[in-house]
């Protein structure tokens, strides 16, 4: 099981959280005039990486707040969490750590 | 060996990625089928590694809507003349698939998908609890567990198959026909020629010029589209799977309780084979975390008992590529070239030869075959999803 660090709360197990696919995946404007295509890519079309992948949490059974990680694909190792609305962290931050 | 270990030639008339069952079959029925012989299998482990030796070898086709019917049906009328076919032994027992009740909205549920069957030409029939006991005497039937069994649906001609012998036999017969089995080669990039067409591949063994390329990576075919620059409508969680110690003979069918994520069977070697959940976020680790397992063993000896006693011996994960309906993709992908075979998901294994005949026809053809057609990307566009997903409401 996961350890994850809710940028509210702390470390908490992962059964306190679902899972939220990937991260900064950004809603189409109102306005915006998409095709099927392009909508379909916004709601389907996944980059699904193998290696450090942005990815949403929300913790529902802590704070009940989203938040966003960075987690290593191939190994389950999160390499940072920050609250929903931030940045993704820098690269190099990836590759500071193991 | 039962395979030749070629070197990979600078060029072939199709090249397969992934040596799974999907890609050997594949290979195969482009060389039995087609008369395309100069074509390359190119794995980057080795020969079933990946899922085709990590599922829990369970087979069926009653699946709920007429695409899905039709596509695994072909797949079992294949399985039933399979070891003939390929003169390889693959173990294929239609012991009966028995997928359990739960609650009032199981029982619609299953039965409805029965009454769907029926209409499609596929077996399935209803069963009470004292038939379902009957047919499978370690099942607890009691009112008093925490998952009562309230009836099951029981497809006859569903069952099992030797996992790894598919691979084998699908290796060695397509093999035989000339076709290059080309193992410990990874795919590093895909290049296109000034039409957009793809043109070679770039692989750890070298340069391989081909003008059509297969691919048939299951969970990381997102990582080998994404060379391409082709984003699919794929996620990838690793799913588990775990044997227990040999026992005597004692579960003479498969049965599965879709309700609780347990699927068992027993192996020839008497082994129980259990499948479990997936995780609930992508990975590519080959392992699940233990509360995933922990939660399908727990409902297992509730529905019979006597495994508690029993010690698990192994367990292991395998990647699966999902896709947002749970239905596969098997079809062109826009780059004039490229063929893709994913999105199997949580049940790829019973598809195995039926997906590997209709995609070989895709590949010859460039078109689909008409049993492949309606399983597109493009569905994700118009709007026609196979929506086994919810069908089923969880992962199968």
């Amino acid at each position: 099981m996961l350890l994850i660090k809710c940028p509210y709360c702390g470390e908490r197990p992962e059964l306190e959280f679902v899972y939220g696919g990937e991260a900064h995946i950004a809603r189409p404007a109102p306005e915006a005039d998409l095709t099927p295509g392009q909508w379909a890519a916004f709601l389907y079309a996944r980059t699904n990486t193998r290696g450090v992948h942005a990815e949403r949490w929300r913790h529902t059974r802590g704070c009940g707040r989203f938040l966003n990680a960075l987690r290593d694909t191939t190994t389950d190792q999160f390499i940072a969490t920050y609250k929903a609305g931030e940045a993704r962290p820098p690269a190099e931050l990836a590759q500071k750590e193991p | 060996m039962q395979w030749r270990s070629p070197e990979p030639k600078s060029s072939y008339d199709a090249v397969i990625v992934g040596g799974g069952g999907h890609g050997l079959g594949t290979a195969y029925y482009l060389a039995s089928e087609h008369g395309l012989t100069n074509v390359a299998v190119l794995e980057k482990g080795w020969i079933g590694g990946g899922n085709t030796g990590r599922n829990t070898t369970i087979i069926r086709s009653n699946y709920l809507f007429d695409e899905s019917a039709a596509l695994y049906d072909h797949a079992l009328k294949l399985w039933e003349s399979l070891a003939q076919s390929l003169n390889y032994n693959v173990m294929f027992s239609p012991r009966g698939v028995m997928m359990l009740a739960h609650t009032i909205h199981d029982e619609q549920i299953l039965k409805r998908h029965v009454h769907a069957n029926r209409c499609n030409g596929v077996d399935n029939e209803w069963l009470t609890p004292e038939e379902a006991k009957a047919f499978c005497p370690a099942l607890n039937i009691e009112h008093n567990i925490r998952y009562p069994v309230l009836g099951a649906a029981l497809q006859r001609r569903g069952g099992t198959a030797r996992h790894d012998a598919v691979a084998w036999g699908y290796a060695r017969a397509a093999d035989s026909l000339g076709v290059d089995i080309i193992e410990n080669c990874e795919v590093t990039a895909i290049n296109r020629g000034s039409d957009g067409t793809v043109e070679s591949l770039q692989t750890s063994r070298g340069l391989i010029r081909t003008r059509r390329i297969g691919v048939c990576a299951a969970g990381n075919t997102s990582v080998i589209m994404n060379k391409v620059g082709v984003r699919l409508p794929l996620e990838s969680f690793p799913l588990q799977a775990l044997v227990s110690e040999p026992l005597k003979p004692v579960l003479p069918c498969v049965v599965m309780s879709n309700g609780i994520h347990a699927y068992v069977s027993q192996s020839d070697k008497g082994e129980l084979v259990i499948g479990a959940g997936t995780d609930a976020y992508t990975s590519y680790t080959q392992r699940g975390a233990l509360h995933v397992s922990t939660h399908t063993l727990e409902a297992i000896c509730e529905l019979f008992p006597a495994f508690r006693r029993l010690q698990m011996l192994r367990n292991w994960g395998g990647i699966v590529d999902v896709t947002p309906d749970r239905s596969p993709i098997i079809a062109k992908t826009g780059v004039p070239g490229l063929y893709v075979n994913c999105g199997w998901g949580t049940g790829g294994f019973k598809a195995t030869p039926g997906s590997a005949h209709v995609f070989a026809w895709t590949i010859a053809r460039d078109e689909p075959h008409p049993i492949n057609a309606a399983f597109t990307i493009e569905r994700f566009r118009d709007g026609h999803l196979i929506d086994e997903a919810a069908a089923a409401a969880v992962a199968h």
